[in-house]
């Protein structure tokens, strides 16, 4: 790493910290004291601090990492390098960089584990609101249909799909994980919004002469975001696990884009001769998915004061 | 109690069923036809024509929807590609060794996380619970593939306890007697089943402290100090015995869990079940043999809830299995 990148770096660090502690003035100041409650979880700073810290390397990935993640430096004599100031986190087998690719992987996990969960969000609350809602026949056939994709673990399902067409693209691959993952998240809405129609609130919507699917999207849902955004929280981590594994078995991201996963998986074969290569990006899993569900607690204590977690 | 066994057995083949209808859907959605010729695999037409009436696939769509589900019901999942032999005989190697596997991880999961979970209750809010609850949030957002490898590394290759692979030693297995065969198969089911294990207990771990927190806040709780018991009884006795209903509930969820995590762990100790048969196969575009372990594990996890939803109506009065 150049003394750039170096700087980049700690540039990275102390715009982190600023946020954090923009955030925190915020929420001490802010009216209803849910981000005071957010913030009291003793997990959740730290977790929001990394959160901000990925999302910045990613974003400015070309600022921070000191070479292309695909650049083969010098296959003889850089290859397998333990990590040193020129390398902070080693060279791999090809003698990229580890932290470069570390970098630009970042955006790979985090684009695909945030737009899936993204896309499996607004399936379930869809699927949730409406049988939720509408209740009887709409209701049972939305359920069973549930039930059926609960009893299957998600990976067998991935695993038949990318089977039959083979290698998946990045976007292909969220629209998959999308498209499996909005099960647990319809149950949660449809539970919420069978509560929810009963109340007086809607039945004031109701009287007003307000149609079905003005009081789903205006009246019902707006007072189900609460569950929505802790169990959001939470299941970005899952899809980011999911994402990991799959690369990891070499049918998710292909390489030579580096993902977390496949970075993983390419380092696995010299775990006892270089570690580095496998450690870090796994480090790297582990930390992004605890942060993620310490804010997710943390947005529990915070949104849904009658469940007490951490 | 058997009219609603029957009903949820009914509810169970069905979802069953769908699980078999949603696979065969899939295959027929995907694009392309095994034998179609390509311009890297030149075929005469008639060659074509024939081998797809050998395989049925000239047949409309239902007629093939029916044979394929008449010989699901006779066991027969079809020939595997990359095996060379029926599917079902790859899977009948296979299932045993994974159920060792989940089994043990189970057992390790709820044993480890409900002794985890009662320490943590027991110093709620002190140090050692800030501590586990770190530690918990730590392993239960693990990796369990980087989990598996890292144990691999330390205690297979640098500390040589454990094999770093198998279900038994390959050479010498055989010229054991029975003692040391034991103790070579634990030897190698340790590792894999610690990794999936520790995983899942540090999920059930998180849980059982929320629940037993909740329970020490109950009525009954206080009821049991008011009555003059020490705290270590209230919580054993009294908390403990209420708090371990939503935990025999979690059953449910956890063996989609491990079945999950069995592929990836089963991949990196090269053990051989049902997991690394998925990958393998999926490796080698198998389909028969991808959907084979598709369907075998979802059966696994209608199974798992069933026996859940049992356990609970067992362990709880209040719970009526009703129609």
């Amino acid at each position: 790493m150049t003394p750039a990148t170096w700087l980049a770096l700690v540039a990275a660090v102390l715009w982190t910290t600023a946020c954090v502690a923009w955030l925190r003035r915020r929420a001490g100041r802010a009216s209803g004291d849910a981000g005071r409650r957010f913030f009291r979880h003793p997990m959740a700073t730290p977790g929001l601090a990394v959160l901000v810290f990925f999302a910045t390397i990613a974003l400015a990935a070309p600022l921070l990492a000191p070479y292309p993640p695909r650049l083969q430096l010098d296959i003889v004599q850089l290859q397998n390098l333990p990590p040193s100031w020129l390398h902070p986190f080693g060279t791999d087998l090809y003698s990229r960089d580890v932290w470069s690719r570390l970098v630009y992987g970042a955006r790979v996990s985090l684009g695909i584990g945030t737009l899936g969960m993204l896309l499996a969000v607004t399936l379930g609350a869809l699927v949730g609101a409406t049988a939720g809602y509408f209740r009887r026949s709409v209701d049972a056939v939305l359920m069973r249909l549930v039930d059926v994709g609960l009893a299957v673990p998600r990976i067998f399902v991935v695993l038949v799909v990318i089977a039959l067409w083979d290698r998946l693209a990045v976007l292909p691959l969220v629209l998959l994980l999308g498209c499996t993952g909005w099960f647990p998240t319809s149950r949660l809405v449809r539970a919420e919004v069978l509560s929810l129609r009963e109340r007086p609130f809607t039945d004031a919507a109701r009287a007003l002469g307000a149609g079905p699917w003005r009081v789903i999207f205006r009246h019902v849902l707006p007072n189900a975001a609460a569950p929505l955004i802790v169990s959001t929280a939470l299941g970005i981590g899952n899809m980011m696990l999911l994402e990991a594994a799959l690369s990891f078995l070499g049918v998710g991201v292909q390489p030579p884009r580096p993902s977390w996963g496949n970075m993983i998986a390419d380092g696995r074969e010299q775990l006892a001769t270089a570690l580095w290569t496998s450690l870090f990006p796994g480090l790297a899993i582990a930390v992004v998915v605890m942060a993620l569900n310490a804010v997710g607690d943390g947005a529990r204590d915070a949104l849904d004061p009658r469940r007490e977690t951490a | 109690m058997t009219a609603w066994l029957l009903r949820r057995l009914a509810a169970a083949l069905a979802i069953v069923f769908a699980v078999v209808t949603l696979c065969f859907a899939v295959i027929h959605l995907a694009p392309g036809t095994p034998f179609l010729p390509g311009q890297d695999r030149p075929m005469d037409p008639a060659v074509v024509e024939r081998l797809r009436s050998r395989f049925g696939l000239d047949q409309p769509l239902p007629v093939q929807y029916a044979r394929y589900l008449g010989a699901l019901a006779h066991g027969d999942l079809g020939e595997s590609f990359s095996q060379r032999r029926p599917v079902a005989d790859a899977i009948a190697g296979a299932l045993p060794n994974t159920l060792l596997l989940t089994g043990t991880a189970l057992a390790i999961d709820f044993l480890l996380g409900v002794v985890i979970g009662v320490v943590q209750a027991a110093r709620a809010r002190r140090r050692l619970d800030m501590a586990l609850t770190n530690a918990t949030l730590f392993f239960y957002s693990l990796p369990t593939f980087w989990l598996g490898l890292v144990l691999l590394l330390v205690f297979g290759q640098w500390l040589h306890w454990f094999p770093v692979g198998g279900v038994t030693d390959l050479i010498l297995y055989d010229s054991m007697p029975l003692g040391l065969r034991l103790l070579d198969r634990l030897r190698h089911l340790a590792l894999p089943a610690l990794t999936l294990g520790l995983v899942g207990a540090a999920g059930t771990a998180r849980y059982q402290r929320a629940a037993l927190l909740e329970a020490l806040g109950e009525d009954y709780a206080r009821t049991a100090r008011a009555k003059g018991l020490a705290e270590p009884r209230v919580l054993v006795d009294h908390a403990l015995r209420n708090a371990l209903l939503p935990i025999v509930t979690l059953l449910g969820v956890a063996l989609p869990f491990l079945l999950t995590g069995a592929v990836v762990v089963e991949t990196v100790f090269t053990w051989p079940g049902l997991g690394k048969l998925a990958a393998d196969a999926i490796a080698g575009r198998d389909y028969p043999l991808v959907i084979a372990t598709t369907l075998l594990s979802s059966v696994l996890v209608v199974l798992g809830s069933l026996l859940a939803d049992l356990l609970t109506a067992a362990a709880d009065p209040r719970v009526r299995l009703r129609a």
